[in-house]
């Protein structure tokens, strides 16, 4: 007989998978109460490490053209196809559903990545526009990123909600820094393996596990975070981590639809640019 | 040698001030509750101009009420089109009474009539033609098909622009279909009531727009009042964070335009004569009382000399004055409050270590007035580089690459405007790409429409207003 190799779950920050640099972890154990692994417990700093290799990425991939983004989204699709069966084995484990539930759940996931790569490059020109502006000026409104978003993937879904959660936010240049459901995380780490070798620059996706509870007020708090995704929060979290955001007028969001152009305009900025005409 | 003009008054007899204004709540003006008041004066002359009514939280109650039984029973049922022909009224009316309006705005704000007769009236009757026509065709926003209306919408507006502020909140507000409890500034009441006047001429049904007037107890009543659906809030960034704070765990939404601190970058090989011109508009239009005003000038190095001659001596020629003088081309600062931050935020530009120059000129012996002012020597530190004077204060910093230009002109927390000075198309864009502003004018300053999306980056608030994206701020989409 053979002994299983199993995976330690680490955190995804900058590119790479460090424990966290408080040594804690906590124990994931499947719907029966059997233990299936320790994956590590975000700290404080870990998040503000994560927020700073968010930023330092952002340059880049807000830089890289749409096309080179859409391109990667969907390479995470193509790579994720290739460990489907690993993704399914996990959540099985996890949440206990059916392997063809699983596999479901998989497939809905990559074709959100597919979903939104096709985005990527034209997101400008749906809600962009040229303004009738009265007199002789050339004007136009044009969509940005708006920088490092943090984003709580909801709670109730292992990997879906997560790709839900991430994909609108980085098609457009932004950097994320995403704190995965507390009781489903482990997908959530397989997904940075993926992102890991699907050309992805290291820190466009900073991937935290740990106590939702604790790591909500320090993202609110954080004066270099832009928006927050706050989906996987409960209201009361949501108010607090709303407080502490104005100070630096975080742009807060939550969302019910799970698939749509809004969950991308949300982290995104209009830039209106005049010039006159003439000769 | 100076150029003398005769004076040259814009007549007052078109407007007709009462010796005092109730709260209009559902199409009547009614007194405010206890019958308390306040007065409003003319900033220019210190005189008395009238009474004005306090709102306090209960005629808040009473006008959201209002407010509410108009939207659930009236506003929201009645066709699209039709609502539309309302704010085509409105506008029509706007512009008839165009002067009155002029006249009154300048009377109580003390900005120079040149600006409220040819930008601020012209410009809010055009806010409201604009969205009139958007009323209808609400379907083609780009919020999915059979956007809705949150409700009732509170708004609480500043005092730099009283009718035009006024018209970038209630126009889209209207056009969407929700109903209005709008809170004018305290100093600045008097046109904001006259618009009620227009709104009973126009037939629009009552408490549709209701207009309360007091300080900040009276916005505060507002924002916390749990029969608003929505805030719409123009005004300080400190003010902002406490809107934000305030409708937190609420299900309340907000749209914030917040202070600014813009910087105007002069690269070397702009057009001068033109980029003089560009900076006056940029710091001095309507006494720098403008959130996106170009109050931080970032000039190339290599031309800061031959750029400040010029610009000294164009401010030279700056006439500072009674703002009915269609001459005049900076007016009286609006209240002593604002007066005494200008001061004491220049006066630390001294004790910091810039150096001031102001042209010569005569201020008046009545009323709050602050001479046309430049600091050169500016570091990034300095308060006067950081924080929004709001008033006719430039400060004047140089670089010497377009990366530097960027990393400085980005190094606040601000993100509302900003302008950009060159004959290079190429390096227009790459500048634009860069920084960090809602609204960027690229050889051009201070030029507003209402097709034209307004609103900040980062602290400097939350949405836009004015064209397709302003309408997203008073609509519910399918997210």
């Amino acid at each position: 007989m053979r002994i299983d190799v199993k995976k330690t779950y680490k955190l995804f920050i900058g590119g790479s998978f460090p424990r966290s640099e408080s040594g804690r972890c906590y124990e994931i154990s499947n719907a029966k109460g059997v233990f299936i692994a320790n994956p590590a417990q975000a700290s404080r700093k870990d998040l503000r490490d994560a927020v700073v290799a968010a930023r330092s990425a952002f340059g880049g991939w807000s830089g890289a053209t749409a096309f080179n983004r859409g391109q990667i989204l969907y390479r995470a699709a193509e790579i994720m196809e290739g460990r489907a069966a690993q993704f399914v084995d996990e959540i099985v484990a996890v949440e206990g559903v059916t392997s063809s539930a699983a596999k479901k759940q998989v497939q809905e996931a990559i074709d959100t990545w597919v979903w939104y790569s096709g985005w990527c490059d034209k997101i400008g020109s749906i809600f962009g526009s040229t303004n009738q502006v009265s007199g002789a000026f050339y004007n136009f409104t044009i969509p940005e990123p708006m920088g490092v978003v943090a984003a709580f993937a909801p709670q109730k879904s292992s990997l879906l909600g997560l790709v839900q959660t991430i994909a609108p936010i980085i098609a457009t240049g932004n950097t994320v820094v995403a704190v995965a459901s507390q009781k489903l995380p482990l997908s959530a780490i397989t997904l940075a393996e993926v992102l890991a070798t699907s050309d992805l620059p290291g820190g466009v996706v900073n991937i935290l596990t740990g106590m939702t509870a604790e790591l909500a007020p320090w993202i609110g708090s954080h004066m270099d975070i832009d928006a927050v995704d706050a989906t996987g929060l409960t209201s009361a979290q949501d108010k607090e981590l709303r407080v502490a955001g104005s100070e630096n007028l975080k742009r807060v969001s939550t969302f019910k639809a799970e698939q749509s152009p809004q969950r991308i305009l949300a982290f995104m900025e209009h830039k209106t640019v005049w010039h006159p005409i003439g000769i | 040698m100076t150029f003398e003009y005769a004076p040259a008054l814009e007549a007052t007899s078109v407007v007709k001030i009462k010796s005092e204004y109730g709260l209009f709540i559902n199409g009547k003006f009614v007194p405010a509750k206890g019958g308390k008041s306040f007065p409003t004066i003319n900033p220019a002359t210190e005189e008395t101009l009238s009474k004005i009514a306090f709102a306090s939280a209960s005629d808040v109650d009473k006008a959201v009420a209002a407010a509410r039984a108009a939207y659930s029973k009236v506003w929201s049922k009645m066709p699209a089109a039709e609502r539309g022909k309302y704010l085509f009224r409105i506008a029509r009316i706007l512009q008839e009474r165009a002067r009155e309006f002029a006249v009154l705005e300048t009377l109580n704000n003390g900005k120079p009539i040149r600006e409220t007769r040819d930008i601020d009236i012209p410009l809010a009757a055009s806010h409201f033609f604009y969205h009139a026509g958007w009323a209808d065709k609400l379907d083609h926003a780009g919020m999915g098909s059979s956007p809705k209306p949150h409700g009732v919408v509170g708004q609480v507006i500043p005092w730099n622009f009283p009718l035009l502020m006024l018209s970038w909140k209630i126009a889209p507000a209207l056009a969407t279909g929700n109903t209005v409890v709008l809170k004018p500034a305290e100093t600045t009441p008097l046109t904001a009531l006259l618009f009620a006047e227009v709104c009973q001429q126009a037939g629009l049904p009552a408490g549709v727009v209701n207009i309360v007037t007091g300080d900040g107890s009276t916005g505060s009543a507002i924002v916390n009042h749990p029969g608003i659906d929505k805030i719409a809030f123009t005004g300080s960034t400190a003010v902002g964070k406490g809107i934000a704070r305030a409708i937190a765990g609420t299900k309340k939404s907000a749209t914030l335009e917040l202070g600014g601190k813009g910087a105007n970058i002069i690269y070397e090989d702009a057009a001068i004569d033109e980029t003089v011109e560009g900076i006056i508009s940029g710091i001095f239009f309507n006494q720098g009382h403008v959130c996106c005003a170009g109050s931080r000038l970032l000039v190339q190095e290599n031309i800061q000399d031959e750029l400040l001659e010029k610009l000294k001596r164009r401010i030279s020629m700056i006439r500072v004055g009674n703002p009915l003088d269609k001459n005049t081309d900076l007016g009286a600062i609006n209240s002593a409050a604002q007066l005494a931050k200008i001061r004491e935020l220049a006066d630390s530009g001294d004790t910091e270590g810039a150096e001031r120059w102001s042209p010569q000129c005569d201020l008046p012996s009545k009323g709050f007035w602050y001479p046309p002012t430049i600091f050169t020597g500016v570091t990034q530190a300095h308060r006067i580089a950081q924080e929004e004077i709001f008033g006719p204060v430039l400060s004047v910093l140089t670089f010497r690459t377009p990366q530097e230009a960027i990393e400085k002109a980005n190094n606040t927390p601000f993100g509302l405007s900003a302008g950009i000075w060159t004959d290079k198309g190429s390096r227009i864009l790459w500048t634009a790409k860069h920084l960090k502003a809602g609204v960027i004018w690229a050889n051009t300053f201070n030029k507003f429409d209402p097709a034209s999306p307004f609103g900040g980056y980062k602290e400097s608030g939350w949405g836009r207003e004015g064209g397709r994206h302003g309408l997203a701020a008073y609509l519910k989409g399918d997210h």
